[in-house]
């Protein structure tokens, strides 16, 4: 395989953007020790599976390898998950994805609600290959599941956020890296999720995670982190506690060591649906939890001190990029004035950016007729394209399973825009009902009891026309195909729930979650309701809230003013 | 059952095993293995006598109930029972690091050659092996990363403190 060309070697400071003229990649470059890593990963999984298909490495055996390698075996085929490390990719690694899609998968593939791809139909013996193309643009499937430490989530907005106190994305390669081939937490009683933020709107959703971390200011002007133990959705939904309300940076890694070893030897082994440590955290309450962790990170924190030559290492490579100095062009005003699709675009696709004349572009993966959060090869290669002309060479995933253009200068949003139009990338749906986020469902994943992907599409359908959708607003619904929850449906402001009823697919409705500054777990509407009924359901409550919204206000606040009752009723009259 | 030691097929073994219903006073004069159980029940009989003793613990025990016995012990057995069990990693490493224990630490159980690598850097050095497994071949696993990112109980460094990065 020849791909070393689209390796970005450490040297360089840049792809193969102009852009990048200065000495800022805006993400982390890989220097010989990480390749390293990598590179010799990818060789013992490659030998791991010559085993397996050798017969001597147990099926049970290689389960858990090739879990820990991102490899699940789906109701089809494999499904290889790539790990995108907090969302941030190159233009030159996302045209690797369109390529891997390409040859090796059905040409596309599939953005998921943590930031990750994933594709749905490799051959167990190409994965090597995949990896080591992966490894070839410093990237890896490593720990992307099983029950070890998962690929750290943050802010898809970090960097150019309005709302920022600090840049969470350092911090997140310094866990990547501690946390990548841990030695000690390879077999946890579950998986384990680690999501930083470090705006007041908590785009991370760090309420929902084993460990969320804020970047937070103390009383002292210090910048540190709040932690949060103990967040999670699934089948037992809970929103994090808080066991430090203020941590210094150089302590990060000694806490979040503590926090694994206590989870390690004390969390539950004999029922996987109560072995995340948030249940360990509920059954010992967060007081008991949170001394045994102080008397264990006593012992480490002087071992494990986070040196601050590290922390401004990696800082180095997330410094501003090389924005001029802009004003609003002229043009812009007229462009929006005259053409009414490109401002319903540069009105939901786009959002505020913390330079003046820059603005973040979302890329919708939600048209009406795809799967959410799919995208093909050719595509891939689109966007990667576009990263590089209008991008400084970057992109970002979403955990909405949206990409993100995010420092494009405002001069250049009508031709973008038209780029991303002709390639069916400009829904202008960001925020709306129409913009959901949905697991793979029935269609390919073992543990589901009910489609997602139908729904969802029938849903948008639904609301295809776009001054209806853009009178309801900004609303988040959220699908899971079954109570694991991958679609985040608890969080959702309006949250669908495959449920299996005597073999037939039934849907669960719950109104009013939402992960923002603060978090809150849905209301459950009442009994399930029949997949032929599931849209009808939606619109009754759409109408609802339409009927009893005061001005603007969002759905979410209607649903928190005047409770779940006006909804139940209609739903449960016509059902 | 095969054991490797320090990286080498090691062609016999010293260790016996103690069962828990075996009387204290009719102890075979060899390396022998108790259980954490049998040691608080028995330790003053058994520490009279002069050969060398081992105590398997299980992810169970609390490291803690027996800090202060340690000195008595030249071998730790730490149980997988299967090997999805990671509770003896955390054990090693504290037994290492926090007990500062320098005797042997054998992985016992569901032991696998693809664990075997982290094993070892937490701090087992001996690992008993089913006799299904090829235990030359697995050798190979302490070799395949050479390159550790975070300190533990092989390193105490991680890697930034000592390359320059």
């Amino acid at each position: 395989m020849t791909t070393s060309n689209l390796a970005p070697t450490p040297t360089q400071t840049s792809t193969s953007s102009q852009h990048i003229a200065n000495n800022a990649p805006g993400m982390y470059l890989y220097d010989q020790y990480d390749q390293t890593i990598v590179d010799e990963r990818v060789a013992q999984f490659r030998d791991q599976t010559q085993r397996f298909l050798a017969g001597t490495l147990g099926e049970d055996e290689y389960l858990a390898l090739r879990l820990m390698n991102g490899v699940y075996v789906q109701r089809h085929a494999p499904m290889l998950r790539v790990a995108i490390p907090y969302g941030l990719m190159s233009a030159n690694q996302v045209r690797a994805l369109g390529h891997i899609a390409r040859t090796y998968d059905k040409d596309y593939g599939h953005f998921t609600t943590r930031q990750n791809i994933q594709f749905n139909w490799p051959k167990i013996e190409d994965l090597p290959d995949i990896l080591e193309h992966l490894a070839s643009v410093q990237m890896h499937a490593i720990q992307s599941s099983g029950n070890c430490i998962r690929n750290t989530t943050s802010d898809p907005l970090a960097g150019v956020a309005a709302d920022e106190l600090e840049d969470p994305r350092p911090y997140c390669e310094i866990i990547r890296q501690w946390s990548s081939l841990h030695p000690e937490f390879a077999y946890l009683p579950r998986k384990f999720k680690i999501a930083v933020t470090g705006a007041s709107h908590d785009r991370a959703a760090t309420m929902v995670h084993d460990i969320g971390l804020r970047l937070i200011k103390n009383d002292a002007g210090e910048i540190g982190f709040e932690v949060k133990v103990g967040g999670g959705l699934g089948r037992t939904p809970i929103l994090a506690k808080t066991i430090r309300p203020f941590l210094e940076k150089q302590h990060l890694l000694s806490y979040l060591e503590a926090v694994l070893r206590v989870y390690n030897l004390k969390g539950r082994r004999d029922n996987k649906y109560k072995a995340r440590i948030k249940i360990l955290v509920n059954a010992m309450g967060v007081e008991e939890f949170r001394a045994l962790v102080e008397e264990e990170w006593g012992k480490i924190k002087d071992d494990l001190y986070l040196d601050d030559a590290e922390i401004n290492r990696v800082k180095a490579f997330f410094r501003p990029l090389d924005y001029e100095t802009l004003e609003t062009p002229s043009q812009l005003a007229q462009q929006l004035e005259q053409n009414v699709d490109f401002k319903r675009w540069a009105t939901y696709n786009t959002s505020a950016h913390k330079v003046s004349g820059y603005r973040s572009v979302f890329i919708s993966l939600k048209p009406t007729g795809i799967a959410p959060g799919d995208i093909s090869g050719t595509q891939l290669d689109l966007v990667a394209g576009l990263a590089d002309d209008y991008s400084f060479g970057l992109i970002r995933s979403t955990h909405d399973q949206n990409l993100i253009l995010a420092d494009v200068k405002e001069s250049d949003l009508f031709s973008l825009w038209q780029a991303l139009h002709r390639a069916n990338l400009a829904t202008a749906n960001i925020g709306t009902i129409a913009d959901m986020i949905c697991c793979p469902g029935l269609d390919f994943c073992n543990l589901a009891n009910a489609s997602s992907i139908d729904v969802a599409q029938d849903i948008q359908q639904r609301f295809e026309n776009l001054d209806y959708l853009y009178d309801i607003g900004e609303l988040h619904l959220k699908m899971s195909g079954c109570m694991n929850g991958c679609g985040h449906h608890d969080i959702g402001h309006i949250g669908i729930l495959g449920v299996d009823k005597r073999g037939k697919e039934w849907y669960q409705i719950t109104l009013g979650g939402y992960a923002e500054t603060e978090s809150q777990l849905g209301k459950r509407l009442g009994r399930a309701i029949a997949k032929a009924d599931i849209t009808d359901a939606i619109e009754n409550i759409i109408t609802v809230y339409l009927e009893q919204r005061h001005d603007s206000e969002r759905f979410v606040d209607t649903v928190e003013r005047v409770g779940i009752e006006p909804f139940k009723e209609r739903v449960y009259a016509t059902n | 059952m095969q054991l490797i030691k320090d990286r080498s097929l090691m062609t016999q073994d010293s260790w016996s095993i103690i069962s828990d219903d075996q009387l204290p006073t009719q102890l075979p004069r060899e390396d022998i293995i108790v259980s954490g159980a049998y040691w608080k029940a028995h330790h003053s009989v058994i520490s009279q006598n002069a050969q060398r003793l081992g105590l398997a613990l299980s992810g169970a025990d609390e490291l803690d109930d027996y800090a202060a016995d340690l000195d008595a012990f030249s071998l730790i057995a730490l149980d997988f029972p299967v090997f999805r069990d990671g509770r003896a990693y955390s054990m090693a490493r504290r037994l290492r690091a926090h007990h500062n224990y320098m005797g042997e630490i054998r992985a016992t159980g569901n032991v696998l050659r693809d664990q075997m690598g982290y094993m070892e850097r937490v701090g087992f050095n001996s690992f008993e092996l089913g006799d299904d497994q090829n235990a030359q071949e697995a050798l190979k696993s302490f070799k395949e990363i050479s390159i550790l990112y975070q300190a533990s109980s092989d390193q105490t460094q991680p890697l930034y403190r000592h390359q320059t990065r």
